[in-house]
């Protein structure tokens, strides 16, 4: 009996340690629910890319859009490319792209490549505005709201089933 | 006592003297060399240890930078964007150190409020911040809203 | 097109090593020999399918297919045909895929040159080896496929990490697999022997010489990472204690302990246990090692991306072999007994007292590395610095410093402890007398170098002796242990002089000044711009003098690849045989061309990588032991004689 014992040592500090590799991955994967939820977007000013224009978070009040993080150097946001590209030609709300620390040239070949589904496109160069936004890599998407509110965020690559699942509903709730 | 089971005895009794000191150096040492991460915000508002040394992340604020003329000498702020932190350190910087992005410092708090660095890392990464720095600063804005 | 051969090819794979898994086994239990005949066949299919695999996976980067996401990634049409190759494993997907083509030529291996275990043991190991080959394959396969297409294909790639465009990174990596995987073998054998209860010498002894020659993979594969690490951070450390570091550093402590362990189990019946015990932990920590680097849980330097799913798959495949194993050794080990009584006057205690040192400091690492997640558990950030790993390893070890040439010299099974003391005792004052003539040499050492330094003359001094006056000076396995205990004394020398008389500067240089360190003149001649392959530098020139002779002109770079946006340190080293001087590249300082410049001395460090190398001959010098070589033909020809009595 005694010797069963100890040879049940081994097996019982190996279990405690799969217990706490277990415990420390779920808290690293688990989703970090963005604070900015609820609140308004934070304030910008971005040049844009093809427009020639200077915008503020000011100009895009009045209706919902979704702000989609990428960059030309994400091998991921080219995954998520042909999704985007479909949602914004399938619904009607603009979509508005977040180039992150990104060569405005390289930019361009790359939405010349894969095609420029944005409705505007915000160069922020220094990521600033990424920085305020919580962004942890890209590919990230924010939904707003007419008023400016931060409804909904999605981090990583955008699936069909996600936008037909949680995005497509929350889009609908939110459309006047 | 059966020579075999007294032999038996002695090993065992050596095994534990063994595992007791063992661990009774092990927690000293641990105790000595635990460094605690520390933001901005709680390294400026005095939540921390001075004499011991910890690692302070966050991101280098835009324009901070200043060097010594004749010597290796950098100072520049660390911050949260609801506190900052001026942060001394004598020596190359790595390579991925810049103005605007994530950084761990480890040293310890001087005097008049600066933090002297023995150690500076920069994220290892173009696309992405080390991840205490990336948790500072996500601490930092959770925190300033609730208040 | 290819890539769809490729992915096709790993699917078969997966399949094969499935069946492998099941079929020898199965016919173990059953008693039916035709399925137990099936291993070894499966085993080198298995083989030829994964490399393959690999070889496919290899040809999409030398043709440059960037329509293979992988390929794409990590590959550029600018990084030269060399770096294009060795790219296939610099990245996560390919490296697994690479570990499991290496962990399928073991298995062929295993299967080839196990003449002398009987048909019951080999279909027993094939398919536990089977079983992890199964779990990493279906890894590949489901978590870090390489083949993944992107469609439609870009015209260029985003090019390899600079950190590993270079040649010690590309031959650091397999080494290193070949190593874990190696101790699978060790692994399969003690699983193999817990299901049927019963283990003996013959087994053992075959066993030792696969531990041993994967131990001599992951001494190599560790010192080529310590080496590299030098050259290339371009910091000038050739160890940090880092979570990464770690985790290729257990599985070799306690592959130590397991191969001095095999050494008493082999020739008696005793610490069967034991042994068991420590190939189960040895395998388990390179999975671990795995799960750690590859998991995100450690951040580290050389970490892999983070990627939650991959976590919990290797966390799954851990609790499965290790759990799996350490449940049958809960269940089975009180039926392997050693039936052989120990004396404590004999080289099998100290042997044992060895093996208990290096689990002390497999476990005090283990402790380390993973405090920060026990913290992270309740909510506290904390690293757990490099101090605490260099006192608590220097704590261990000392002990073993103390003992290693004791246990060397007492002999097996009774010796009487005096006369072994006595024998030994000129040595401890030919150490002291040696130590305080380096002291004075190189003007005073601190407690922890002088130990060091003390150390390493007392197991040189006693090591030379032993093997002079040994009478048996033919046998390899002596010679081997001399090698590799020279080895260790020539690393503990030569590490507590890199340790603690090494000199490090940082300064500013002026184009055309002088500065002075350690008794040489590094004069700076400011810093040229070079384009080079796919990357663009800044290039130094650093001339090094004594006493106005010239000693060398040293060129370091800061490096810029564009593909990457990644600058990187390339320091320029003149390696001598004493010290090193190592000089590297901070930043530009202002306009005026001053630069902060890194300057290192660094005695005796190549001395440290040649005692680990030493080491590493050792172990191979250990493989052509005539007296094993011997007793496993005679097995052979008993295995042989069953068979043809069976038959």
């Amino acid at each position: 009996m005694k010797k069963i014992l100890i040879a049940t040592i081994p097996l019982s500090i190996f279990l405690g340690l799969i217990v706490l590799l277990y415990v420390n991955l779920s808290t690293h994967s688990e989703e970090l629910p963005s604070p900015l939820i609820g609140k308004p977007v934070p304030a910008f000013q971005h040049p844009t890319l093809y427009s020639n224009k200077t915008l503020t978070h000011n100009d895009f009040k009045g209706q919902p859009w979704l702000l989609n993080v990428f960059g030309s150097w994400c091998p991921s946001c080219q995954v998520e490319h042909p999704v985007v590209t479909q949602l914004a030609k399938t619904t009607d709300i603009k979509v508005v792209g977040l180039n992150w620390k990104d060569e405005p040239a390289d930019a361009n070949r790359w939405l010349q490549r894969w095609g420029n589904p944005y409705d505007e496109i915000l160069v922020d160069f220094k990521g600033d505005t990424a920085i305020n936004l919580g962004v942890y890599g890209a590919p990230e998407t924010f939904l707003i709201d007419a008023k400016g509110t931060i409804v909904y965020k999605i981090t990583g690559v955008l699936t069909t089933e996600i936008i037909q699942k949680e995005l497509l509903p929350m889009i609908e709730k939110i459309s006047p | 006592m059966t020579p075999t089971r007294k032999k038996r005895l002695i090993l065992v009794m050596m095994v534990a003297v063994g595992v007791a000191v063992a661990t009774a150096i092990f927690l000293t040492a641990v105790r000595e060399n635990i460094n605690y991460f520390k933001t901005p915000t709680e390294v400026a508002t005095g939540q921390f240890n001075a004499n011991s040394t910890i690692r302070l992340g966050g991101m280098v604020k835009n324009g901070s930078v200043k060097r010594a003329k004749d010597s290796l000498k950098v100072r520049f702020v660390v911050t949260d964007f609801k506190k900052d932190v001026t942060v001394e350190y004598q020596g190359i910087l790595p390579d991925l150190f810049r103005e605007g992005q994530g950084v761990v410092t480890i040293g310890k708090m001087g005097k008049e409020d600066i933090f002297v660095a023995e150690e500076v890392l920069a994220k290892h990464d173009e696309n992405y911040m080390p991840p205490e720095a990336a948790d500072a600063l996500h601490q930092a804005r959770s925190n300033g809203e609730s208040e | 097109m290819l890539a769809s051969i490729g992915q096709f090819l790993l699917i078969l794979s997966l399949v094969t090593a499935a069946v492998l898994t099941v079929l020898p086994i199965t016919g173990y239990f059953k008693n039916h020999k035709g399925l137990m005949r099936t291993g070894r066949p499966l085993s080198y299919l298995l083989f030829v399918l994964t490399l393959a695999t690999f070889l496919i996976l290899v040809f999409l980067f030398v043709i440059q297919d960037f329509s293979v996401t992988y390929v794409w990634q990590h590959s550029s049409l600018t990084l030269p045909l060399r770096y294009r190759i060795t790219a296939t494993w610099g990245a996560h997907e390919g490296s697994v895929l690479m570990w499991v083509t290496i962990q399928a030529l073991w298995i062929a291996a295993v299967a080839r040159y196990s003449r002398s275990l009987s048909l019951s043991q080999i279909s027993r190991v094939l398919s536990v080896l089977g079983i992890v080959a199964t779990g990493f394959l279906a890894f590949v396969l489901f978590a870090s496929n390489p083949f993944e297409i992107t469609n439609p294909a870009p015209l260029d790639g985003r090019d390899l990490n600079p950190l590993l465009q270079d040649f010690g990174m590309i031959i650091h990596p397999p080494l290193l697999y070949f190593g874990y995987v190696g101790l699978s073998v060790a692994f399969a054998l003690s699983v193999a022997a817990l299901i049927g209860g019963q283990i003996d010498e013959k087994w053992i002894r075959w066993s030792r010489r696969w531990t041993n020659l994967a131990w001599a993979f992951l001494t190599i594969g560790i010192i080529l990472g310590s080496w590299w690490a030098y050259y290339e951070l371009g910091w000038g450390g050739w160890w940090f204690w880092d979570p990464v570091e770690n985790a290729s550093f257990l599985p070799w402590l306690a592959g130590t302990a397991l191969i001095h362990v095999q050494a008493v189990s082999e020739r008696k019946n005793a610490f069967r246990g034991w042994t068991v015990l420590l190939a189960i932990i040895a395998f388990s920590l390179c999975v671990l090692g795995t799960f750690l680097v590859r998991s995100g849980s450690i951040t580290s330097v050389h970490s892999f991306a983070a990627d939650p799913f991959r976590g919990i798959f290797i966390l799954v495949l851990l609790a499965l072999y290790a759990g799996g194993a350490l449940t049958l050794y809960a269940l089975r080990v009180n039926q392997l007994k050693s039936t052989d009584t120990i004396n404590l006057n004999s080289k099998e205690t100290l042997l044992l007292a060895n093996s208990l040192i290096f689990i002390t400091a497999t476990f005090t690492i283990l402790l380390g590395t993973l405090f920060p997640m026990i913290f992270e558990a309740v909510g506290k950030k904390i690293s757990v610095g490099a101090p605490y790993f260099g006192l608590m390893f220097f704590l261990i070890m000392t002990p073993m410093a103390v003992l290693l040439p004791l246990g060397v010299q007492l002999k097996w099974h009774k010796d009487a402890m005096t006369p072994a003391i006595k024998t030994l005792l000129p040595h401890l004052l030919i150490a002291a007398l040696l130590t305080i003539a380096s002291y004075y040499l190189f003007d005073g050492l601190n407690l922890r170098a002088t130990a060091g330094v003390f150390g390493g003359f007392w197991i040189a001094s006693t090591a030379l002796a032993q093997w002079i006056l040994y009478k048996g000076k033919t046998n390899a396995s002596f010679i081997g242990m001399s090698v590799a205990h020279l080895g260790v004394a020539v690393f503990l020398f030569s590490m507590s002089m890199t340790e603690h008389k090494d000199v490090e500067k940082d300064i500013l240089m002026k184009p055309g000044q002088t500065s002075e360190v350690a008794g040489f003149n590094f004069t700076f001649n400011g810093v040229t711009a070079v384009q080079i392959e796919n990357y663009k530098a800044q290039q130094g020139s650093i001339l090094v003098s004594k006493a106005g002779e010239p000693i060398v002109e040293l060129h370091p770079q800061k490096r810029f690849y564009p593909k990457q946006q990644q600058p990187m340190t390339e320091a320029d080293i003149y390696p001598g045989l004493t010290k090193d001087i190592y000089v590297s590249l901070g930043e530009e300082i202002n306009k005026q061309g001053d630069w902060a410049v890194r300057i290192y001395i660094k005695p005796f460090i190549r001395w440290m990588w040649f005692g680990g190398l030493m080491m590493l001959a050792g172990a191979l010098i250990a493989l052509f032991n005539l007296r094993s070589k011997r007793l496993e033909q005679q097995q052979i020809n008993t295995v042989m004689k069953d068979q043809l009595e069976l038959s």
